[in-house]
């Protein structure tokens, strides 16, 4: 029994930590909604597309390579480059914030005062778009992404509680860096909105399109900003999902795992994307531990869905999001 | 504008599926090289055709007869595999090899009502190795079960010969595919006095701490692995991540390739993994690949692949096909088989070491000859184990054969429970 009970404190931890790594997609897409109410369905893609510039940066290779040496005949494949992991986030930073002016010039620009639902639908091909250049760009075999992270068992964590309480535990160390890097970067983004003008002029967009253009704010640029940063994010996210599963095309679908977050902690709201991914990742596991044997396992999917589904029922705004009142 | 609008949507879906001229044989390739199983798709479909386009440039096809591969994108979805399907099948098809168990399980009742073979080496459904059942679907050399068979006596090998009291844990693909061999370990688990701890993963897989949460508590001897795309390099990560012994991690050879093993690095080193073919490039065919295909600027995809455990796969893939044409063409007397005759190929294709090696393939595959009733072939598989360091899949054994005694009723009662449902008669009497 004892054994049970720690094993289940083991999980619903591990749970915490899975939902951090939830979060930090989910933190993209609630960048975008928050200030300009676009549902933006690329964001899985966008993590995507960091993390292959980024391995593409730091192992030297030639973008369009394959696409080069089919057109002109040529046999070139890298620069011959390792470049240190610091200096290859940084130039995948600029390369988000290149793609963020690009959006914001050929797509959003011809669509300011659509339907919402045009703009989602911009995006739907915005995220294929880009999946389908990423492919071209860097080739879609799988990539060891290795920025100096460390992974694998904490041993001193293992050990300490192995002494207290006789029953090691696992934490991942690479999720104990996700833990830190997300409080980290929600603590940034908070300072970035209260303190400084630009977050206040994204403030002000988010709050009143409307208002904020008529005192000589400029929706353009904010939203390159706050694409600009979304991609940031998107690249945090590219790089701790990366180096689980090396970098390969399914990472678009960690997408997935932040829907429910989403729905959970309100599309609008920072602090309502740390605790959703908190919720839902304690919830899944625990529930794949004490339900999921009595159903055939394979729970966490769908429980994750229906957890969120049951908030939406109860709370339509999800916990942290506005309630928005339409009166006729 | 709606004119041109209508030309390009025309030359658009005509593009995407090249008509082959009349005279040639087609065999359409269903591949993916898009979406979250691409990696795995890729080389896969560059082995397929690069292999036809070698028999083109250096024999002028088979018997005479170019070889046109028209491929069509599945992205691993079923419902586009079905519509590949029936988007190629009129064009003179011969033969289909989706590389999907859910693409074959909706394409079994079509080819036979269509009359176009469907050949699934290593996938699919494994009691179509019944030819008295199955007469339109090949799935030799080795199926699901041969595979769970062949590492349980790899196993009792290793345990001298007994494996009871041990714990081994399956972790496997929530799909038709991943749950395959459940009921063949099942099986040996009460033959062999095992315990089986079944543990799913949810497509796609990329989250799988519980799991292995799971297997950090249950202490499994050793862990068996039915995955296929980012699964396979999370559970190899996750199983870094708890120190499991990589040495007593073994995956089904969809779960083999360099793609499951680079992302977790060092962490890789020792995992093992069946195989049912050779791999890497020290085959005297690939000085033929090199010389008609790759340095002749006709090579598939980036054509960065050769030697990869799954473009030797689907390039073992197309061998076996060609031979089939092949043989199909002996029997019947004619260059230009039709799909019926390419059956008849399948079903009396022997291939024999010494063709293998004609082929410039010498050990890289079983013998195996094919019959009315077996469509099934030897199932026999190898064991290969990853080097992290020299980046390599090294073999352990030599094949090893499954266990018939337990695999044969299991194929009977399945195909039988097939035959019944779908009013099948035997043939084969």
């Amino acid at each position: 029994m004892p054994d049970t009970f720690f094993y289940a404190l083991e999980v619903s931890l591990n749970g915490l930590m899975a939902g951090v790594m939830y979060s930090l997609v989910a933190l993209g897409f609630v960048l975008i909604f928050k200030a300009s109410g676009i549902f933006n369905y690329a964001q899985g893609v966008l993590a995507l597309f960091a993390a292959l510039t980024l391995v593409g940066l730091q192992n030297g290779q030639v973008p369009f390579a394959h696409l080069i040496n089919a057109v002109f005949g040529t046999s070139i494949h890298g620069f011959g480059w390792q470049l240190p992991g610091i200096i290859a986030i940084l130039l995948t930073a600029l390369v988000m914030v290149g793609l963020a002016i690009l959006i914001e010039r050929y797509i959003l620009k011809h669509l300011v005062n659509q339907e919402p639902i045009i703009l989602f639908m911009a995006t739907i091909g915005l995220a294929y778009f880009l999946e389908g250049l990423g492919d071209v760009m860097w080739g879609a075999d799988i990539k060891k992404l290795d920025v100096g992270l460390p992974q694998g068992i904490s041993d001193a964590i293992e050990s300490t509680t192995y002494e207290w309480f006789g029953y090691g535990f696992f934490i991942d160390r690479l999720d104990m860096v996700a833990a830190v890097v997300a409080a980290l970067l929600v603590a940034s983004l908070t300072l970035f909105s209260q303190y400084t003008k630009y977050g206040r002029a994204l403030r002000a967009v988010a709050d009143d399109h409307q208002a904020a253009l008529s005192v000589g704010i400029s929706l353009r640029f904010i939203w390159v900003l706050v694409w600009s940063i979304a991609g940031f994010v998107a690249l945090v996210a590219g790089i701790m999902w990366g180096s689980k599963s090396g970098v390969q095309f399914s990472l678009s679908l960690i997408a997935l795992k932040a829907l429910p977050v989403l729905m959970l902690g309100g599309f609008t709201s920072i602090p309502g994307a740390i605790v959703g991914g908190l919720i839902i990742g304690m919830g899944e596991k625990l529930f794949e531990f004490f339900i999921g044997p009595l159903v055939g396992g394979a729970t966490e999917n769908w429980f994750a869905y229906v957890l969120a589904l049951l908030f939406l029922v109860f709370r339509p705004q999800g916990l942290f999001g506005e309630k928005i009142i339409e009166r006729v | 504008m709606k004119k041109t609008f209508a030309a390009l949507a025309a030359a658009a879906l005509a593009a995407s599926v090249a008509a082959p001229a009349m005279a040639d044989l087609v065999v359409p390739n269903l591949s993916y090289r898009t979406g979250p199983y691409a990696p795995g798709g890729i080389p896969y479909a560059d082995g397929f055709n690069d292999y036809f386009t070698l028999l083109n440039e250096r024999d002028g096809g088979i018997g005479g007869e170019k070889v046109q591969v028209p491929e069509c994108e599945t992205a691993y979805n079923t419902e586009k595999g079905v519509e590949c399907y029936e988007a190629t099948k009129g064009s003179g098809a011969l033969v289909y090899n989706p590389l999907s168990t859910g693409i074959t399980y909706q394409l079994i009742p079509k080819v036979a009502a269509d009359g176009i073979p469907l050949y699934t080496p290593g996938y699919g459904r494994t009691s179509a190795a019944n030819g008295k059942v199955f007469e339109w679907v090949f799935n030799y050399p080795a199926n699901y079960w041969d595979a769970a068979s062949v590492a349980v006596k790899y196993l009792l090998d290793e345990n001298g010969g007994d494996l009871s009291g041990k714990k081994i844990a399956l972790v496997y693909h929530n799909s038709a595919y991943g749950k395959e061999p459940i009921r063949t370990l099942t099986e040996l688990s009460k033959k062999h006095g095992f315990t089986l701890v079944e543990v799913p993963v949810d497509h796609p897989g990329q989250e799988q701490k519980s799991q292995w949460l799971q297997i950090r508590r249950d202490k499994p001897d050793y862990v068996l692995m039915w995955g296929w795309g980012v699964m396979n390099a999370v559970a190899i990560q996750e199983a870094a991540n708890i120190n499991f012994p990589m040495e007593n991690f073994i995956g089904v050879w969809w779960s083999g390739s360099e793609n499951d093993v680079t992302p977790a690095g060092d962490g890789a080193n020792g995992y093992k993994s069946l195989a049912m073919h050779g791999t890497g490039s020290d085959y005297p065919v690939y000085a033929d690949l090199k010389k008609y295909v790759h340095d002749a600027g006709k090579a598939s995809g980036a054509g960065d692949q050769v030697g990869s455990v799954l473009y030797s796969r689907g390039m073992y893939a197309a061998m076996v096909i060609s031979e089939a044409i092949r043989k199909a063409q002996e029997i019947h007397g004619t260059a230009a088989v039709n799909a019926a005759q390419v059956r008849d190929g399948f079903e009396a294709l022997e291939i024999t070491e010494a063709r293998m090696v004609e082929l410039g393939l010498p050990n890289f595959g079983q013998p195996f000859a094919a019959s009315c009733t077996d469509h099934g072939g030897p199932g026999a598989a190898l064991i290969q184990q990853w080097d992290a360091s020299a980046k390599k899949w090294n073999l352990l054994t030599g094949f090893i054969a499954p266990d018939d005694e337990v695999l044969t009723p299991l194929v009977m009662e399945d195909s039988a429970a097939f035959a019944a449902e779908n009013n099948i008669a035997e043939r084969c009497n």
